[in-house]
């Protein structure tokens, strides 16, 4: 088990090396930067140079690059280059609570009725309470979220006018994001839970199981669905870690002031330290949220450990 | 002590034949004609490839996916040569128009006709998906295939490669070498061949770790074939079957990502249309004008429904596991 971890930190700080490197290079191979002349056409070339240098971008590249693993080191992310005034932590701090709000709230509600409808489409094979699960799953799966997004903005927002269209704070904000970021993950939950339930009631463990006079409750409840579960424990790490991160759309639309939008926004605007910080911070979260899943796979199945 | 105990003190030694037991002959008997024919197989046997076209010719909704793809795709090819409208053409005198005859979609602000960019941008997801999936394939093919046949360190060191890069959420290279590559239509596929195949990299290995050690690869190697032809003429093709099904699923996941990427606007940039900019250009509008919306929208949802269904119906098909 300690070596099954270590090996798993191990690949995981490599990664975690290897995205920060090459985030690093492609992104200052990119044509044109933060204080490009062709950026900020009112400005002298001298004023220019003096804020170039006084954000280190003057140096070579491989000196910023030793400068910002230094800093990063210390946790320093450094500070934005657009928002001035504002360090990377301070725009993390501010932006990862609002996506991790509406993040959570989407993967408890996926769970809540994912799990439920993918256990009844399995037990009711072929029923209609099935039919129904599986059309909603294959919608959920086939169309993309931002087209859910924009149909559910159109039909609540402007047709009915029953939430507004932007804006944030309080909870009517929250219903719209919410119900757009749960919906794929209800499907695939469902998709999941279904095909692995249907293997596993077919084993004789749950024939024992009701052979020995068990209640159809505690059967499902007790021993199928210990079994059943298993594959959506994978699916749900990196689900949290995405669903919290933001998600680029659905933020870029409801205007929701969370990481995603950041990120998309620091991409165009060439903000190098917003950037790297928000890379950083994504990439990390994800990998630390699997890494934790397979971890606690491996701790649930002993069939895991073994097999690597 | 152990006494040896003799259980069967009456039987014959060997060697001893039938004839010991003297079974008269008029006690044998013809088994009636129609009786030999039950231990003939009478079916013909049938392929694995033969056995996959049966059921996918019988799953209705695979079926359908195929017609609507087929439609899908003679659309994208013909409209834009046929119609007489471009999809770059603009029209002051019809901006902003509803669906009729003469616009079948209607048109946009600048009076481009929405059925041709619709079309137009069903050649760009069409082209992503297949191109992406193809080259895909063949790297991640080969990538596991190498890595799971010669197992050892070479297949730890090309496995730890695909962990290491695998462990970053792809939409994060793939959003920086958009940026890198510039907003076109060569750098998406530049960007999503180079992150796609480690999934079918992983499969594929799996599969040929599982099969590398049967009779008929042993039994080729024995007769003296190269490692090279073993793994292209009898591993890959017989651990295809899950393997198209994971390329097939790519299709969809790789015109999901184009469309997603033009729809937060780093994508396919103007003037080319593609469904993800479509979408985000009607979305601006869509309070007044839904139809720009909802066009760019169907197209994209119905092309997933029916890859997607394609893709189902292809697993059932091709993955023996499934076999009822």
């Amino acid at each position: 088990m300690a070596k099954f971890i270590l090996k798993r930190v191990a690949i995981s700080v490599v990664s975690m090396l290897l995205l920060i490197t090459v985030t690093f290079f492609l992104m200052h191979a990119i044509p044109g930067g933060p204080f490009s002349p062709g950026e900020q056409k009112d400005l002298k070339p001298e004023v220019l140079e003096a804020i170039r240098a006084r954000y280190g971008l003057d140096l070579p590249v491989t000196q910023q690059y030793a400068n910002y693993m230094k800093n990063l080191a210390h946790g320093d992310l450094g500070v934005s280059m657009k928002k001035t005034n504002y360090t990377v932590n301070e725009l993390l701090a501010g932006s990862f609570p609002v996506s991790a709000q509406i993040g959570m709230l989407a993967v408890v509600m996926a769970l809540i009725i994912g799990i439920p409808l993918g256990i009844i489409a399995a037990l009711k094979r072929g029923s209609a309470a099935d039919m129904v699960s599986m059309v909603l799953a294959t919608i959920g799966i086939s169309i993309p979220t931002f087209v859910i997004a924009m149909l559910l903005m159109y039909l609540f927002c402007m047709k009915l006018a029953w939430f507004p269209t932007f804006g944030w704070g309080e909870a009517k904000h929250f219903i719209l994001p919410v119900v757009c970021l749960c919906l794929a993950p209800i499907a695939n939950i469902t998709r999941l839970i279904r095909s692995s339930m249907l293997e596993v009631v077919r084993q004789d463990y749950i024939r024992t199981a009701r052979a020995k006079g068990l209640s159809e409750l505690m059967v499902i409840g007790k021993h199928a669905i210990r079994n059943a579960i298993l594959p959506v424990v994978t699916y749900v790490g990196p689900l949290v870690a995405s669903l919290m991160t933001g998600s680029f759309a659905i933020e870029r639309m409801f205007m929701v002031p969370g990481i995603g939008r950041y990120f998309v926004n620091s991409v165009s605007d060439r903000d190098y330290t917003v950037i790297m910080g928000v890379t950083i911070f994504y990439g990390a979260f994800i990998m630390v949220c699997t890494l934790l899943v397979d971890i606690a796979y491996a701790w649930i199945d002993p069939r895991v450990r073994f097999d690597s | 002590m152990r006494k040896k105990i003799n259980m069967f003190p009456e039987q014959p030694q060997p060697p001893y034949t039938m004839a010991d037991k003297d079974i008269p002959a008029e006690l044998f008997e013809l088994l009636p004609e129609d009786e030999k024919k039950t231990d003939v197989i009478n079916r013909p046997s049938i392929s694995y490839w033969k056995n996959a076209w049966i059921k996918i010719k019988s799953d209705k909704l695979a079926v359908a996916g195929f017609i609507f793809l087929f439609i899908m795709v003679l659309i994208a090819i013909f409209v834009p040569i046929f119609s007489p409208y471009t999809y770059d053409g603009q029209d002051y005198n019809a901006i902003y128009q509803t669906p009729s005859m003469e616009h079948l979609m209607g048109t946009d602000m600048f009076g481009r006709d929405l059925f041709v960019r619709v079309a137009y941008g069903a050649r760009i997801s069409l082209t992503i998906g297949i191109v992406t999936a193809l080259v895909n394939m063949v790297i991640g093919v080969l990538y596991g295939g190498i890595s799971g046949f010669f197992g050892g360190k070479v297949d730890m060191l090309m496995m730890r490669f695909v962990d290491v890069f695998a462990a970053v959420p792809s939409l994060l290279y793939i959003i920086l070498l958009m940026m890198f590559l510039g907003a076109n239509l060569r750098s998406i596929l530049i960007a999503l061949c180079l992150t796609y195949w480690f999934s079918t990299a992983r499969q594929t290995r799996g599969q040929i770790l599982s099969i590398r050690n049967q009779d008929f690869a042993v039994a080729a190697k024995v007769v003296g074939e190269s490692n090279l032809r073993i793994l292209i003429r009898h591993l890959i093709p017989n651990s295809f079957g899950p393997i198209i099904v994971t390329v097939m699923f790519l299709i969809p996941a790789a015109i999901f990502d184009e469309a997603f990427l033009s729809f937060i606007g780093i994508g396919i940039s103007v003037p080319v249309a593609s469904w993800g900019t479509l979408a985000n250009d009607g979305m601006a509008t869509m309070g007044a004008y839904p139809h720009l919306m909802i066009f760019p929208a169907l197209a994209i949802s119905l092309t997933m429904f029916a890859l997607n269904f394609i893709g189902d119906g292809l697993r059932d098909a091709l993955d023996p596991r499934l076999k009822k």
